[in-house]
């Protein structure tokens, strides 16, 4: 039971910073720009957040945890929206492929994140030097009260702020994209460009936006890894595949921001499930970690064959659209 | 009444127009002048934060492309594994199969190249070995390839999400296989296979260490140009490339076209893999792929599916990357500097496509409007 509980809080644990990849890469993806930069951006976002504690927590003359968590989430906010709006700018306004520029935002943001990574362990004095540990208590910090309550408190209320956001962005995204004009207006964009257009919708606009901010919230994965699950420190590469988990986790879900959120615990779940399951060698640790993308291939093999018309990716994924293309 | 008017005055500042076609030398000017625009702004970015002056940074860029005999062969050999990848790519790339496996089929390429050198490198001659090793390590990537066209070709399963997805499956693949392949046990690394004997290494050609890497992969590269330009395979998946609905019409068979061009285009990579390991690092590890299986993408890409624009493109990006490897030592940055430039680079050249493409000029009917 003891050891279950610690399961289940790691794997929501491991989840989090996917299921802010994922929706923020479902509301770019139903804009129907498939933005493989995320992983990039997600390092980006992190990074970002853990230099705007570490220049705060150093100048300031006696910092303040509230206001480090203020500045690094902006600084992450707005760093990974400049990676969401640079994606943008290449793909709708310029017409570029969307998959090169998405990879090539991957490896850039990758290399930001250990570039300034490894550039401010050195200016802290080493390897995991960095330590932003009044920053990180902020985001750390729990429910009071509700969080002592054996077994549900633990299971439920032992999070800091993020993890919540996080399910709580999915959810109105899930009711944004679901019940409101402006959602709806955004799906034909991602369906069938040419002919939101034809019925007055400003595509770029909607490409734009979507891009932009489904960056940002992607970004806030990367802030999360670093803030909360490592409490505020890094290690270059630390954040390993996660990015493409997230990529993956989209398809499992169907491209519904709902499906996400359980979604991304069974992804946390299995990305730990080797160090659980008792009679493990090292070799087949190896294979269970292959799990989550095996499970991935599967889903899409099976919705691509079962050819339900509401669990397809959106029509004109990855394709950019040119008025006068036509 | 009103609101008609509003709507007209309403122009653009700009007008994009589609180039009908665009001169030779016009187009590289547009991508040499990309070029000189991305190197100005990475060494500003350089500058700034190391704090000397452009053009030594530039200098260090050259000598640590070219400085010696040695980084030159380096630059060399890992142009030539950039350029057999993007080859590879290619042909799935003009047919409109987003191919993003690259990266886990040259990864299977190298392991299935890797087991035979482990099982056989002992017992075998070089020549039947070398054979063998090449032939397993087509397959592999074959294998990696064609699993995700048949469900393409078949049920319409996105490629670029299948595709992807594979490289992290090959990734653990091969970490699964290191566990009994490390040597010394428990370093969690294969080292250089068979160092004593190099039995399954590619050996020197006319004396040039890596005579036989160049040898193949040029010849790769002709062959698929000729295969893309002069066969009736090549026009096939132009065709596809442009219209499935076309194709079916005249009546190329869509299924086997899709399935056959990724057989190929999966074979090469796995090529590529056999090349990586038996020709150059003769050691396997997750990063035997090293990225490159994205990066050839971008390549392949900007040539516009040309083999011939790929060794140039190719050359370019390894000469900078390698350069801003030694430009991270000289200044004591690390090493990660080199995609961040890599990335700059990328970005301008992705971006300068469209001037090539489209014309923009001043809207003139703007001013009428008034």
């Amino acid at each position: 039971m003891e050891l279950l509980l610690t399961f289940l809080q790691k794997a929501i644990g491991q989840g989090i910073s996917i299921l802010f990849g994922a929706s923020g890469e479902i509301i770019t993806e139903k804009s129907g720009n498939l933005n493989l930069g995320i992983p990039g951006i997600m390092y980006m976002g992190g990074i970002s957040g853990l230099m705007a504690a570490f220049f705060y927590e150093k100048y300031a003359e006696v910092p303040h945890p509230f206001m480090g968590l203020l500045i690094s989430f902006a600084a992450t906010l707005i760093v990974s929206a400049l990676g969401g709006l640079l994606f943008s700018l290449l793909t709708v306004t310029l017409h570029a492929n969307q998959n090169v520029v998405g990879l090539a935002l991957t490896t850039f943001g990758v290399g930001f994140g250990n570039f300034f990574g490894g550039s401010i362990s050195k200016l802290a004095g080493g390897v995991g030097q960095i330590s932003v540990a009044t920053t990180a208590s902020a985001y750390r910090t729990s429910i009071p009260g509700l969080s002592e309550i054996p077994v549900i408190g633990p299971l439920f209320f032992s999070y800091g702020f993020l993890t919540y956001l996080s399910i709580i962005v999915a959810l109105s995204m899930g009711y944004f994209l679901a019940n409101t004009r402006k959602g709806l207006n955004l799906r034909s964009v991602g369906e069938d460009p040419a002919t939101a257009d034809a019925a007055g919708i400003n595509v770029s606009r909607y490409k734009y936006l979507a891009t932009t901010v489904g960056a940002a919230i992607a970004g806030l994965g990367g802030l999360y890894f670093v803030m909360e699950y490592l409490g505020g420190t890094w290690t270059n590469n630390g954040f390993g595949d996660r990015g493409w988990l997230a990529i993956a986790l989209v398809i499992l879900a169907l491209w519904k921001p709902i499906n996400a959120i359980w979604g991304s615990f069974l992804f946390g779940g299995l990305f730990i499930l080797y160090i659980y399951t008792p009679g493990l060698t090292r070799a087949t640790q190896e294979l269970f970690k292959m799990l989550p993308y095996v499970v991935t291939i599967i889903v899409l093999v099976v919705t691509s064959v079962r050819h339900k018309q509401e669990n397809q990716p959106p029509g004109h994924l990855g394709q950019s659209y040119f008025r006068e293309d036509r | 009444m009103l609101k008609q008017n509003e709507i007209t005055v309403k122009e653009p500042l700009f007008r994009v127009i589609k180039r009908s076609n665009i001169s030779m030398p016009k187009a590289w000017f547009i991508r040499i002048a990309a070029a000189a625009l991305s190197l100005i702004v990475c060494a500003f970015v350089v500058m700034s934060i190391t704090g000397d002056n452009p053009l030594s940074v530039y200098l260090g860029i050259v000598d640590g492309a070219i400085g010696s005999k040695r980084r030159i062969w380096v630059t060399v050999r890992e142009t030539l594994v950039l350029l057999i990848i993007a080859v590879g790519l290619a042909p799935a790339f003009r047919m409109r199969f987003w191919n993003i496996g690259a990266e886990g089929q040259v990864l299977m390429g190298g392991a299935a190249a890797a087991a035979i050198m482990i099982y056989f490198g002992q017992s075998l001659p070089n020549g039947i070995l070398l054979i063998i090793i090449f032939t397993a390590s087509i397959l592999a990537g074959l294998i990696w390839g064609l699993l995700p066209a048949v469900f393409k070709a078949y049920f319409d399963t996105n490629e670029t999400l299948f595709t992807l997805m594979l490289n992290y499956v090959a990734m653990q693949i091969v970490t699964f296989c290191i566990v009994f392949w490390e040597k010394p046990a428990g370093s969690n690394t294969v080292g250089i296979i068979n160092a004593a004997n190099r039995g399954g290494w590619l050996p020197s050609l006319f004396g040039i260490d890596y005579g036989w890497n160049i040898v193949l992969v040029l010849a790769m590269t002709i062959g698929m140009y000729i295969y893309m330009r002069y066969t009736k395979h090549g026009y096939e998946i132009a065709v596809v490339g442009e219209s499935q609905n076309t194709a079916k019409y005249v009546g190329i068979n869509v299924k086997k076209v899709i399935i056959r061009t990724m057989m190929i285009s999966g074979a090469i990579c796995g090529l590529a893999g056999a090349i990586i390991v038996s020709g150059a690092s003769h050691t396997i590890s997750t990063s035997t792929g090293g990225g490159r299986g994205f990066t050839a993408i971008i390549v392949a890409w900007m040539a516009k599916f040309n083999p011939f624009a790929m060794i140039l493109v190719s050359g370019f990006l390894v000469f900078m990357q390698q350069g801003a490897i030694q430009i991270a030592s000289q200044y004591g940055l690390n090493e990660n500097a080199s995609d961040i430039i890599t990335g700059i680079i990328l970005f301008f050249l992705i971006g300068c496509e469209f001037f090539i493409t489209y014309k923009v000029e001043l809207n003139r009917n703007r001013k009428e409007a008034h």
